[in-house]
């Protein structure tokens, strides 16, 4: 991010104005922190998800959901879905998606659009560059944001995929540059999502392992990323351009078609430009009913030839015709998992991001995916969810206002690779404990661990008190998998394995199978286990009081030397162990 | 940070015979890492980042910004006012507010017209708490709220924005004056001017006002600073030195009276506090050695330019000087040239004319000794054709085979050998083409 540098000289940090924005390929989002809570700022029309697309009317530029009705009637000045084209050659770009807007082409080394963006009758058409186009549409949107915060917006964090490249990222800064708009940072996709969650005042700084889904129009994310207390690590990550909203679209465009040929003999809306674009404008607001209610009407004025179309569909329906769509992204984040080197056991989080989130049928696919204990964030399964597609926009507006009193210098510095690059720990690391006679593993610091880390835990003492061991140990999971036996037998194995896991977790894998269909009845049963590897250290306590809790707190600094402190909570001393580094 | 959890399970007992030097046993290292990137976003990445940029562990960080967050909330006091009070000041009456320095009352005499809302409005909280007659009244002293309501009358003056502009007009504390020249001659000139202006630039209408400036400033600079202050345009004025205007129920005239001779009066201090800064701006100028150093620069650059053009002028009626007489030598040169040119070759003209004649004289000298080819007397008429023939052959011929002829006849004296040239010198002029056969015939 050497570049943003450049762009930004001369702009005091009491001076600025920071919004968050979400450039993306179909729509995009503006957002503002007021007072620690961010935003989603609605535009002069009262759209909070604003299309990326302009287009160009007898010299008048329109843009979002202006420019998104002119598809029909002016698809030749409408330029649409141009983020993707941003910084990348004529060759490596797929069009696709702009077959019914203005066509990409090449010009001068970049990709280029076409457009008459003069008035007059013979106006001649000029050739605008990706990155003219996007500084046109962002200057747009920051005009929105300004009018809306009453104060000349002069700086933006702006999300980007995980995936773009640093001429990508250069194209964008320019690009923004144009606008007049100081690029504070750029942001990965899934990774503003994720911060937009933990913003939330209740939530508690937790280690987690979150699968963050960004399901948007033309292109579907899936990251994992390893959360720990607050810090974020991207595992693995994902990209597909298949099965994504305007495959949905699609469908529901192919079936609607279908029955507008059955009506009216043969006549296919889908030959006809502008048929296709009225097709595809109520399929998307079709599917977005489908999202919402369990029936939607699809209504069409003069579809093709002249005859109105009017049709409803219920969501059963719909979720049968599009089950290659749902099926592929149940696909693409089961993979992600399994690149990331984790099982679907150690996913503590789903977070759905993206306007294709709204799908009730994609976050019932991840609760049946992804164990009971796996929190689907989406707003059909968390009442609390926030909307998906401002998820991303609201967490680049938190960045936005953390970092907007720096100086651009020391930004810069903060986010270079000498301070993000940092070891991690591959093995957990974690005190022994026992029940009965069994021993357990209770992590402190889990594995994929930045470091320097601090973890404290509390741990209870026996009854009776007296002296204890702290022993410490490093630990790794493993699935353990039950092959499913006759029935009696299965509940003795369950029990026996019920003594070393956590007792919580068992029964919820219980439960999970119960309600599983019958067909899976014959499943095996899957279980995360802990395996504990070598000793670290060990420590007596003497004389713990009967009742009492231990405290245990890990440090492991940089140079992966570790310091371990144990005492009794509300007693004095304690042991202090020093485990050099390797 | 680190939240602490609660497990169910319990820790173990220690185990019989377990022992070890202070109690504790290191067994290993920290196996395996990977290096990974993490993302720089969120509030928790902003703290590792300070630790990592600075070095700091977990504790040390948190002491650090504990630290600062505490140090705020003290600065927060710090910047109350305190100012030991005058007891002149405490003894004042309410009824001469006029008079009174407002700032001096609530103890912003440092700040003055710099003094934020909100540092009056404390100061006023502050004093309020002192000074309430209450208060007074508790302690057992009279209860003379006289003091008090100097502060509530200071209070409501420099609250009012209208009203603060007013006094601040005509704050003479705040004023600096123009140094002298004393002092100008021990200390530095622009910073001696620099704080008048500084000090008058809180009048402007128009911000930001350009400063002074040192010695190295440009003279774009200083041009601009002089420009902005010659045209100045001040808000100051002077209804706070009116004089009380009777109330309506007093002589109407009187008041109107009263009205005519404030707004004179504040138009005239207005006049004068013009011609005020006027002077202020000309003492500085006056005393500016930037403004001389630049007038040199500008002359000298002039000069420059002036002594230049002279000098090319100069040189280049030399250069036509030397041009016209290097012409006008040449024409003599030529002139003097041709006339010995023409005098010589009139010479050598008349020198081969004679030497023609000459040669023409043996010519026909030679036929004459052959006797015209005859012998004896020649007849009149062959003496003629001869003669003719001799002139045609002269006629044909140049002076140059004149003369070669004339050497060859010269000295011949047998008529046969003068016949026998001649007749060589028609066939060779027959030859040539210059005769016609035939033509000569009393030669050939």
């Amino acid at each position: 991010m050497a570049e943003e540098g450049a762009s930004k000289a001369g702009i005091v940090p009491s001076d600025r104005t920071a919004i968050g924005i979400m450039f993306s390929n179909s729509n995009s989002s503006i957002a503002y922190t007021v007072d620690d809570k961010a935003e989603v700022i609605a535009n002069e029309d009262g759209d909070r998800q604003i299309p990326t697309i302009l287009s160009y009317m007898d010299g008048d530029e329109y843009y979002g959901q202006q420019a998104k009705n002119f598809l029909v009637r002016n698809p030749k000045n409408t330029v649409a879905y141009f983020r993707e084209f941003l910084g990348k050659d004529f060759k490596s770009i797929d069009p696709t998606h702009n077959h019914a807007s203005a066509h990409p082409e090449e010009a001068n080394g970049t990709v280029s659009f076409t457009i008459t963006d003069k008035e007059g009758e013979d106006a001649a058409p000029s050739t605008l560059s990706v990155q003219e186009i996007a500084t046109r549409y962002l200057r747009r949107l920051v005009t929105s944001a300004s009018e809306y915060i009453g104060k000349k917006v002069t700086s933006a964090v702006i999300t980007v995929p995980t995936n773009f490249n640093e001429k990508q990222k250069a194209a964008l800064i320019a690009a923004a540059a144009g606008a007049e708009l100081e690029v504070l940072q750029l942001v990965p996709e899934p990774v503003a999502a994720l911060l937009a969650y933990d913003a939330r005042p209740e939530v508690e700084v937790s280690d987690r392992m979150v699968v963050v889904a960004d399901l948007g129009g033309t292109r579907s994310d899936v990251a994992v990323i390893s959360t720990r207390s607050g810090m974020y690590t991207v595992l693995a990550t994902t990209h597909d351009y298949e099965f994504t909203g305007t495959a949905l679209d699609k469908v529901l465009m192919d079936h609607f078609a279908k029955e507008f040929m059955k009506r009216n003999a043969g006549i296919d809306p889908r030959q006809n430009p502008k048929s296709l674009a009225k097709l595809k404008l109520e399929a998307e607001s079709t599917k977005k009913a489908l999202s919402i209610g369990a029936n939607a009407s699809f209504s069409v004025e003069s579809l093709a030839e002249g005859i109105d179309f009017a049709s409803t569909l219920n969501r059963l329906r719909y979720e049968t015709i599009a089950r290659p769509v749902f099926a592929g992204i149940n696909r693409l984040v089961e993979s992600v998992v399994k690149k990331a080197g984790l099982d679907i056991l150690d996913i503590d989080e789903v977070i759905l991001s993206g306007g294709t989130a709204h799908t009730p049928r994609i976050a019932a696919n991840m609760q049946s995916i992804f164990p009971r204990t796996t929190a689907i964030l989406a707003p059909s399964t968390t009442p609390t969810a926030i909307n998906p597609s401002e998820l991303q926009a609201r967490g680049a507006a938190l960045q936005a206002s953390l970092i907007q009193e720096y100086e651009a210098e020391d930004i810069d510095q903060s986010t270079h690779a000498a301070v993000t690059t940092v070891p991690h720990i591959a093995n957990a690391i974690g005190v022994v404990l026992v029940s009965e006679s069994a021993e357990t593993f209770i992590p402190i610091v889990p594995g994929e661990t930045a470091v320097p880390a601090r973890r404290m835990v509390h741990v209870k003492t026996p009854k009776d008190g007296g002296d204890v061991l702290v022993k410490i140990v490093e630990a790794n999971t493993h699935i353990k998998v039950t092959k499913p036996e006759p029935k009696a037998k299965t509940n003795g194995k369950a029990s026996k394995s019920a003594t070393v896991e956590d007792a919580d977790e068992t029964e919820d894998e219980d439960d999970s199978d119960l309600s599983d269909d019958e067909e899976e009845e014959d499943e095996e049963k899957r279980e995360r286990m802990w395996k504990i590897g070598t000793t670290l250290a060990e420590a007596a306590l003497r004389g713990v009081k009967k009742g009492s809790t231990v405290e245990v707190t890990i440090n492991v600094n940089a140079d992966l030397s570790m310091t371990m402190t144990t005492r009794e909570v509300g007693a004095k001393g304690g042991v202090r162990v020093n485990v050099p580094a390797p | 940070m680190a939240s602490a959890k609660t497990t169910e399970l319990v820790l173990p007992s220690l185990p019989e015979g377990w022992s070890a030097e202070k109690d504790f046993k290191v067994l290993d290292k920290i196996s395996s890492t990977i290096q990974r990137t993490i993302e720089p976003v969120g509030p928790h990445f902003l703290a590792h980042a300070r630790r990592a940029r600075h070095k700091r562990t977990f504790s040390e960080d948190d002491r650090i910004q504990a630290q600062e967050r505490a140090k705020k909330v003290e600065e927060d006091n710090d910047s109350d006012i305190s100012e030991p009070e005058d007891l002149m000041m405490l003894q004042r009456d309410a009824k001469d507010w006029k008079s009174q320095d407002h700032y001096k009352v609530l103890g912003l005499s440092k700040y003055r017209y710099k003094a934020t809302e909100e540092q009056i409005k404390r100061a006023h909280r502050k004093k309020v708490l002192k000074h309430h007659p209450d208060k007074k009244a508790a302690a057992g002293r009279s209860e003379d709220d006289n003091f008090f309501k100097c502060i509530q009358k200071a209070t409501e003056v420099l609250l009012d924005p209208v009203k603060r502009r007013q006094f601040d007009s005509v704050d003479e504390a705040a004023e600096v004056e123009p140094p002298t020249k004393k002092q100008l001659a021990k200390g530095n000139y622009y910073k001696l001017w620099g704080s008048v202006f500084k000090a008058e630039a809180r009048f402007s209408k128009n911000h930001p006002v350009p400063h002074l400036g040192d010695e190295k400033s440009t003279r774009e600079e200083v041009e601009n600073f002089y420009n902005f202050w010659y045209n100045f345009d001040s808000w100051r004025s002077f209804e706070y030195l009116d004089e009380d205007v009777p109330d309506d129920n007093e002589n109407r005239d009187q008041k109107r009276h009263m009205e005519r001779k404030n707004a004179n009066s504040r138009k005239k201090k207005k006049a004068e506090d013009n011609a005020r800064l006027r002077k202020l701006l000309d003492d500085c100028s006056a005393g500016d050695e930037r403004i001389k150093k630049f007038r040199q620069e500008a002359n000298a650059a002039k000069n420059k330019k002036r002594l230049e053009k002279e000098a090319a002028e100069k040189k280049a009626a030399e250069e036509a000087k030397a041009k016209k007489e290097a012409e006008e030598k040449a024409a003599k040169e030529a002139e003097e040239k041709a006339k010995t040119d023409r005098e010589a070759s009139k010479k050598a003209k008349e020198a081969a004319k004679n030497a023609v004649k000459k040669n023409k004289r043996v010519l026909r000298g030679s036929v004459k000794d052959a006797n015209y080819f005859v012998s004896g007397d020649a007849s009149a008429a062959t003496i003629d054709a001869v003669l003719n023939d001799v002139d045609l052959v002269q006629a044909k011929i140049d002076a140059d085979e004149i003369a070669a002829l004339a050497g060859k006849l010269n000295g011949l004296k047998i008529a046969d050998e003068i016949k026998g040239v001649w007749t060589e010198e028609v066939q060779r002029l027959v030859a040539a083409g210059k005769l016609k056969d035939g033509e000569v015939k009393a030669l050939a």
